[in-house]
């Protein structure tokens, strides 16, 4: 560690592990739910569980994401953080704050949320992902704004990276789309065009520009790489991301009151975005390859590795299956949609986190790298959570296409619920498969455990 | 990558293309907004319709169903409920009224959300509204 600052991206790494923690044990819930369907009735409905679900996995990347700028960008920086006690309030504004609305959601019914917070002064709840109370949303707006403001001095009054600049800009894209979360018109169409500004310019747009930033700094660290061939790699990947992104908005126009030019727009343009995607899997594997150091931290470099690969085929492959008009006209909103979303956020943002953390962890604590035994069981947990992963997104693509068939595609369509009760068996394997992701987990959190007491700890005392 | 593909060329391919294209994402949402009275049913929206679509949020209905394919895939789709139901808001009234509170055992339920008759009236007019949208004719059939 350069920067005594950077210490402070440890409570954020904290946060986000303990969210994720509490975001699988809400998944395995939902997934008995769809097989069990009155498990934990009426105390924790599906919507109330699944709001958690959905929530805590925003936060914790929210978190993971602000942890990796207060680590990685005093480092670009060559200085300190503009303010190491900003970041700390912050930090335990944003934990206090989800904390009370995570608890909201359990202990109030949801309407009773919405009259204690006042939703009628300005309506913003109730629509996916951005179920959050409006002074909640009110508070993530200042915990950003707060945020951008300590990033953005630092960065500006220290040395300017490639890497800085590219993470600055979708931190502050991040910030700047949120607002729409504010615009919820009666118009239900108008609702739904602006609600993807945040929701897809958010993980297909400028979260790609913060995911492209920390991979190409933890890859200039692992393989000592010329920083500029880096860089280089960094802009074609970006630069692709929003060619590609920013039209490709349109597969979400297709079926929602909006004109039919989108069929065309979305399907051409979203069809090419798993090229960036496929850049980076390219870009990883080649600058490992081209190596000039051989790092200790074994498990950082396979989660870079596995990053690369896992957003590639979660969110370009998957994403591609379904994203051409014509298909998705009888994929739209099953399963498949649900299996593209698994893979997609665990492969490009979980995974990303999950890097970061692998790789700076050792070094806050004052070492280069985890003893050899913490990561041998880091690197389990790397493939438990994964292989699981990928068996969670097979099954639910299992569901969906049964689902499309019996239920959109056939001459004799079934009803919704009976469709269901048919593809019940794939949910249980699901299920199994999330299980086996929970053991990961907990893999995942005892090799901290094992990584033993903290070098810097022995030389303070 | 070669030497001949320089990093300020990919910087310039950066800036450049990213700035066209939120230039003409922008046009093409002024032109959206343009067109969408002809296919958006906004002569429908009531006073009634937009305390049904706040009643619709508030119970956070999105948690389990799909509204237009967008939503969770637990419980059906809602789009073109009114139709399904036969072209019947008191078919829906009655389908929320009588969601039993403790459930059905073993089986996925509705919650029973005690919703006032206004409220009730205003969603049922919600998702009448909603099914009339013009959607390029999704979903494929009325099963949602």
């Amino acid at each position: 560690m350069k920067y005594q600052s950077q210490k402070v991206a440890r409570l954020y790494f904290m946060a986000a592990i303990g969210l994720f923690t509490g975001q699988i044990l809400f998944g395995l819930i939902l997934g008995l739910q769809y097989v069990i369907g009155d498990f934990l009735f009426p105390a924790v409905p599906f919507n109330v569980a699944r709001m958690v679900h959905t929530n805590l996995l925003i936060v914790w990347l929210l978190f993971g994401f602000m942890g990796a700028a207060y680590y990685l960008v005093p480092e670009e920086a060559e200085r300190e953080l503009f303010s190491p006690k900003l970041a700390v309030a912050l930090f335990w504004i944003f934990l206090v704050a989800g904390a009370l609305t995570i608890l909201g959601y359990l202990l109030v019914p949801y309407s009773g949320l919405a009259r204690l917070t006042g939703n009628d002064l300005l309506p913003t709840m109730g629509r996916e992902f951005l179920e959050q109370p409006t002074i909640t949303k009110l508070g993530i707006v200042v915990v950003a704004l707060g945020f951008l403001y300590n990033i953005g001095m630092t960065i500006l009054s220290g040395r300017k990276t490639v890497i800085n600049m590219v993470l600055l800009t979708g931190l502050v894209g991040l910030a700047v789309l949120f607002l729409f979360a504010f615009y919820n018109p009666d118009n239900l169409v108008k609702d739904k065009y602006y609600w993807w500004w945040v929701v897809h310019l958010w993980v297909e747009g400028v979260w790609e520009l913060i995911l492209g930033s920390i991979l190409a700094f933890v890859l200039v660290k692992v393989t000592g790489v010329d920083r500029e061939v880096i860089e280089k790699w960094l802009y074609v990947i970006i630069a692709m991301t929003l060619i590609t992104g920013i039209i490709g908005t349109g597969h979400h126009y297709y079926w929602i009151g909006t004109p039919g030019y989108w069929q065309w727009l979305g399907s051409v343009f979203s069809a090419l975005e798993p090229i960036p995607f496929f850049m980076m899997t390219v870009f990883a594997f080649n600058m490992i390859n081209k190596r000039r150091l051989n790092h200790p931290n074994k498990a950082a470099v396979l989660w870079a590795e596995g990053t690369a690969v896992m957003a590639f085929l979660g969110a370009g492959v998957w994403g591609f299956m379904h994203t051409l008009a014509p298909v998705n006209y009888y994929t739209h909103g099953t399963q498949i949609t649900a299996a593209h979303g698994h893979m997609a956020f665990y492969g490009a943002y979980a995974m990303i986190v999950l890097t970061i953390i692998s790789y700076a962890w050792p070094i806050l604590r004052g070492e280069k790298a985890a003893n050899q035994r913490a990561q041998v069981l880091e690197m389990w947990s790397f493939w438990l959570m994964t292989v699981s992963m990928v068996f969670i997104t097979l099954f639910l693509t299992g569901a969906g296409v049964l689902q499309t068939w019996l239920q959109r595609y056939t001459d004799d369509p079934l009803p919704f619920m009976v469709v269901q009760e048919k593809i019940a068996p794939f949910y249980w394997m699901r299920e199994a498969a999330g299980v086996v992701f929970l053991i990961g987990l907990l893999v995942y959190l005892y090799a901290f455990v094992a990584r033993g007491k903290p070098a810097e700890d022995a030389t303070a005392a | 990558m070669s030497e001949v593909f320089t990093k300020s060329m990919a910087r310039n391919i950066y800036y450049g293309g990213s700035l066209f294209f939120v230039f003409l994402f922008l046009a093409l949402t002024f032109d959206t907004m343009k067109t969408l009275p002809q296919q958006d049913n906004r002569a429908a929206i009531t006073p009634q319709v937009a305390l049904g679509k706040r009643v619709w949020e508030e119970n956070n209905c999105i948690g389990c169903h799909t509204l237009l394919g967008e939503g969770a895939y637990f419980a059906p789709e809602l789009g073109n409920v009114y139709k399904r139901f036969g072209n019947s808001t008191e078919a829906i009234k009655a389908f929320i009224r009588s969601r039993p509170a403790n459930g059905i055992p073993g089986r996925r339920s509705m919650p029973q959300f005690n919703l006032s008759e206004e409220e009730l009236e205003g969603v049922a007019q919600f998702l009448k509204y909603t099914s009339e949208i013009k959607t390029q004719n999704w979903p494929p059939n009325i099963q949602g």
